[in-house]
């Protein structure tokens, strides 16, 4: 095994180890990649309730009179005017249109303003805003290394959130605590930022602690959350949960040399808007059609088609695969891919390491996110 | 502990020899680095391998491995349980998840595997 003790860690890093997680490098971090296994850390979140440490996630603070402005000319989806605790979903563009980085970005005040971009594009994205700066009006500060993120996911996270000694007083914030919107409150360490957001598809929540307050809340939601069949939960379950329900990851379905339109979120683009990096560019790509998209297929033969396989209708290349896995709610093999937008009739298949394995198209996405209805309410599955 | 019953191969597989016939297998070590298997696809009855041919794989969720033949010969039997349970391989890989049974054309390919203790100084003692 390669040596992790140079990685970043975070707060949780040792509690990992000490408790059975298998550990591998992750941008430049020793993540927990799986405890139990991941068919049943996937089971847990679906069932129950999870418990993620990505404190590899970047967090950048943008202050000032002219932050507001500044992020909507960066951003391709509208956050000028949005309110205080509310959270939107973007994508950072290069003038091209290809994607940057996928981002959430927080409105915590009037001119305070809270990004989260992926580690793996953390440096990138740091510059990118950097370079961007206006010189007066806009303060940025990078808060990752002070900042661990705490996911809490699952049907039962609700009232696991609940539980904590520590929210004890923000019972009816987290009551009114919308899908999508945040709010403060001071911690021992320092601010905590509670957001009901995830990448799970399930009810859940995200906390932002100091560093220094993180270990005790980890320790604290796993005792309080042993009847609710509370887990600890690794990156390759955190990667198959946001599968099945269609969630981009960056590198995959999102990258440079694809836009936010052919990705499929192009709900997050708002063409109309005041003008965004890339936006011209887009504009373009939807008026000319744009060339390709992301389809949901289901393998009929056996075997799982991986990223960059090739994907083929009457053997004639009209794409790659994205992401492909064995989906562990739906019990089969299923991939993303990234195709000619105009899929022509025929017989699909992959190449799977050189034999063409059938295919067919299934409906967007594979499972349905519950992430806002009653978290009780059993999942309907369609088989 | 590794068994010493059996034979050990670099790639992580086992032997177990029973007559002219090896029962061949993942060893616990690769079952759990693989983790959650979920397709396993063997080779047919009747197929005959060189030693070190390619004969199948095992899927998991995050990774494939291809399965090579440790030792040349004819397939005899494969077994329908792990490719009809494929969690069978995680979770009884030295036992009832063994892949395939092969007769063997040269006995003497056993000297060049490893017993017990050459595998066990292979995981790092």
């Amino acid at each position: 095994m390669s040596d992790l003790s140079q990685l970043q860690q975070t707060p949780l890093t040792d509690w990992h180890a000490e408790h059975g997680a298998k550990m591998v490098e992750y941008a430049g971090f020793a993540m927990p990649v799986q405890y139990e296994g991941v068919l049943a850390e996937h089971e847990a979140v679906r069932k129950r309730v999870g418990l993620f440490d990505i404190t590899h996630m970047g967090e950048i603070l943008v202050t000032g009179p002219g932050a507001e402005a500044w992020l909507e000319s960066l951003v391709t989806n509208r956050v000028a005017g949005i309110a205080t605790g509310k959270i939107v979903y973007n994508a950072m563009c290069r003038p091209e249109g290809g994607v940057l980085d996928d981002m959430l970005v927080y409105r915590l005040d009037q001119e305070e303003w809270f990004v989260v971009c992926n580690a793996a594009n953390h440096d990138k994205i740091e510059a990118w805003l950097q370079e961007r700066r206006p010189t007066e009006g806009v303060e940025i500060q990078d808060v990752s290394s002070g900042t661990a993120l705490v996911a809490i996911q699952g049907p039962a996270s609700g009232k696991l959130i609940r539980r904590l000694g520590r929210l004890a007083d923000q019972i009816e914030n987290i009551d009114v605590l919308d899908f999508y919107n945040a709010f403060c409150h001071d911690g021992p360490g320092g601010r905590w930022i509670i957001s009901r957001t995830g990448y799970t598809g399930e009810h859940g929540y995200e906390l932002y602690l100091p560093n220094s307050d993180a270990l005790a809340v980890w320790q604290e939601l796993l005792e309080q959350g042993k009847d609710l069949g509370v887990a600890p939960i690794g990156l390759a379950a955190r990667d198959t949960l946001r599968f099945e329900v269609c969630y981009c990851l960056y590198g995959h379905e999102l990258g440079e040399e694809i836009t936010p339109l052919e990705a499929g979120i192009g709900w997050a683009v708002k063409l109309k808007k005041d003008d965004f990096v890339g936006q011209a560019a887009l504009r373009e790509q939807k008026a000319a059609g744009v060339p390709r998209r992301i389809i949901c297929l289901e393998m009929d033969g056996r075997g799982i088609a991986r990223q960059d396989a090739r994907v083929l209708c009457d053997g004639v290349e009209i794409g790659l695969v994205t992401s492909g896995t064995f989906s562990p709610t739906l019990k089969k093999a299923l991939a993303l891919a990234l195709v000619e937008r105009n899929v022509p009739e025929g017989q699909l298949a992959v190449d799977i390491r050189g034999k063409q394995i059938d295919c067919h198209r299934v409906d967007f996405p594979f499972l349905a996110a519950r992430t806002k209805g009653d978290p009780d309410e059993p999942r309907k599955i369609q088989e | 502990m590794v068994p010493d019953d059996r034979k050990y191969t670099q790639e992580h597989e086992w032997v177990q020899i029973d007559g002219d016939t090896g029962t061949v297998g993942l060893t616990d070590y690769a079952a759990g680095e693989l983790g959650d298997i979920v397709f396993v696809e063997l080779p047919e009855v009747g197929d005959e391998f060189s030693k070190g041919d390619t004969v199948g794989t095992v899927e998991s969720v995050k990774a494939v491995a291809d399965m090579f033949l440790p030792v040349s010969g004819e397939i005899v039997a494969i077994n329908d349980a792990v490719v009809e349970s494929p969690e069978l391989v995680n979770n009884e890989p030295m036992d009832d998840g063994w892949l395939l049974k092969v007769k063997l054309d040269d006995m003497s390919e056993m000297d060049n595997l490893m017993d017990a203790n050459g595998y066990q100084e292979l995981l790092g003692g």
